[in-house]
């Protein structure tokens, strides 16, 4: 029995910024449904890999989506193929309130309100609230909100748990877990007790290559693989 | 007093003209990060088209201007649109390429217009009420002043409407913050683009139609001059920020008059500089920074 075609490849995608080569040579395919994580030790190209197969940095390779190769495509008519997008740094528009955030992603079709509201019941109290005065925590209440809000096959998630309080992590591991299962995640994570929770399979990257692909449960469950791929001790618990 | 009156209510007047061209280069820079030098052309042309135009039109000075100032913000609103989709477009990763081609647009056009209409200024078609004065508080104001800064009124509110209220206003005032991440949300940010230079571009061109009424003539160096305290109303105001502009608008205009009358006639441009260092060195990013609205 033939394995079923991948959502996303990712082939041989090179970035050069300045004078650094960060990506070089980065392939993987992810598989429809649930989570995979992008793992690998700070500065290894994670977030760039996410932002090339964005559009947001010139690269070179190919990113193939549902068959289609989106790698010739600019950011926007990438995210109108179904791609939702959660940058690493939230980027909320600061000056515009909670709501018109949330309009400003709104792309026709059926928008799940309905879910974004469930998941994130503060949000509709604080609609009309400026998202730069809102905590980090809720900031990135918004800008999952944002992707999660059209019917994206796919969402890219960059680090959504960074600089966090545990309580706001387990919501947002939540929030992911519910999003994974309307959805396909690729997710940057660097808290593997969120990796452990809520992935199936991990992409490890370094020195701009991908070094282990496999199950998240296989990898967290190994101690040495961890240390040697990621470099901090421990599973994921 | 009267005299103060009279100072205030033509400073207003000019910080009107101010604010309509700064407006439209605030908005450009703080959305698309483009230092557009043809603004000014763009108010010169404006200018000569609603001339031109009322020249060819029948009736009387009111209607000629009219007419021609209904042709005048087309002809801004379209040539600004075509510079940004054939010059600005191809260069947005390239800003310093940019400026070059903006500051050479500028010259051309300029030189165009002198080449077509030659260097005297023309008469520019004024209805007789407006050059008629009123009397306010013991002053006689031109009543054009009133027309001047009614217009940059209603823009002024009809601007903060389009922002507030219409999505592209939205889809603007997200780019002035993140144009990267408006474009990651499914937003083609380039047709923003284009509006914003179109809209900036009739701004301008209104500019140099009241400008053309404020001084009974145009001529081909009007873009230019008014262009330089443009640019220093969007340093004060802060760029990307309407509110701010206007702000720094009537302050600039106010501080050239008084400066003019009480100080010295010529210092009012040296007042200007002086504010604009003034809020540099207190608030390096103006009064009120990259935030549309």
């Amino acid at each position: 029995m033939s394995t079923p075609a991948p959502l996303i490849r990712v082939d041989d995608l090179h970035v050069h910024l300045g004078e650094s080569h960060v990506l070089q040579g980065i392939s993987f395919d992810v598989p429809e449904g649930g989570v995979t994580a992008l793992l690998g030790r700070n500065g290894v190209g994670k977030t760039t890999t996410l932002r090339a197969m964005m559009g947001l940095v010139p690269r070179r390779g190919t990113v193939t989506l549902a068959g289609e190769e989106t790698t010739r495509l600019q950011t926007h008519a990438i995210v109108r193929r179904g791609v939702g997008y959660v940058p690493e740094d939230r980027d909320v528009f600061a000056g515009l309130s909670v709501d018109e955030n949330l309009r400003l992603a709104e792309r026709g079709g059926e928008l799940r309100y309905e879910l974004v509201y469930e998941l994130f019941p503060e949000l509709k109290a604080r609609g009309g609230q400026k998202a730069g005065t809102l905590s980090g925590g809720q900031q990135q209440m918004v800008a999952i909100a944002r992707a999660l809000l059209n019917d994206n096959p796919v969402l890219l998630v960059d680090e959504p748990t960074k600089g966090l309080a545990p309580l706001l992590v387990t919501e947002v591991a939540a929030a992911l877990e519910r999003a994974a299962e309307l959805t396909t995640v690729l997710l940057v994570e660097q808290n593997l007790a969120v990796v452990a929770r809520v992935a199936q399979q991990v992409v490890v990257v370094d020195g701009g290559r991908v070094v282990h692909t496999g199950s998240a449960a296989e990898l967290l469950g190994d101690p040495d693989k961890v240390r040697s791929l990621l470099g901090v001790s421990g599973g994921g618990h | 007093m009267s005299t103060f009156v009279l100072l205030t209510v033509t400073g207003l007047g000019l910080g009107a003209m101010y604010f309509l061209i700064a407006s439209g280069l605030s908005l450009i820079y703080g959305l698309m990060g483009v230092l557009n030098f043809a603004h000014g052309a763009l108010l010169t042309v404006g200018a000569y088209a609603t001339w031109w135009t009322s020249t060819k039109v029948d009736g009387g000075p009111g209607t000629k201007l009219l007419v021609g100032a209904l042709a005048g913000l087309v002809v801004g609103a379209v040539l600004a649109a075509l510079i940004e989709l054939v010059l600005i477009r191809p260069l947005y990763r390239r800003p310093v390429e940019q400026v070059l081609v903006t500051v050479g647009l500028a010259l051309a056009l300029n030189a165009l217009v002198e080449a077509i209409w030659g260097f005297d200024a023309r008469p520019f078609p004024v209805p007789s009420w407006l050059i008629d004065t009123t009397s306010v508080l013991g002053a006689s104001i031109p009543n054009d002043r009133f027309v001047e800064i009614a217009a940059a009124a209603v823009v002024l509110v009809g601007l903060n409407a389009f922002l507030r209220y219409t999505r592209y206003g939205l889809i603007i005032r997200a780019g002035v913050e993140n144009r990267a991440m408006v474009t990651a949300l499914g937003i083609d940010v380039r047709k923003a683009f284009t509006l914003v230079f179109a809209i900036g571009g009739s701004l301008a061109a209104l500019a140099g139609v009241l400008s053309g009424v404020y001084y009974g003539v145009v001529d081909p160096g009007r873009g230019t001059s008014l262009l330089i305290f443009a640019f220093i109303v969007v340093v004060i105001g802060g760029f990307g920020s309407i509110g701010g502009t206007a702000v720094a608008a009537v302050a600039v205009g106010l501080i050239q008059q008084y400066a003019n009358y009480y100080a010295s006639s010529g210092l009012g441009d040296l007042a200007v500089v002086l504010l604009l260092a003034i809020v540099l060195l207190l608030k390096p990013e103006g009064l009120s920074p990259k935030v549309a609205h």
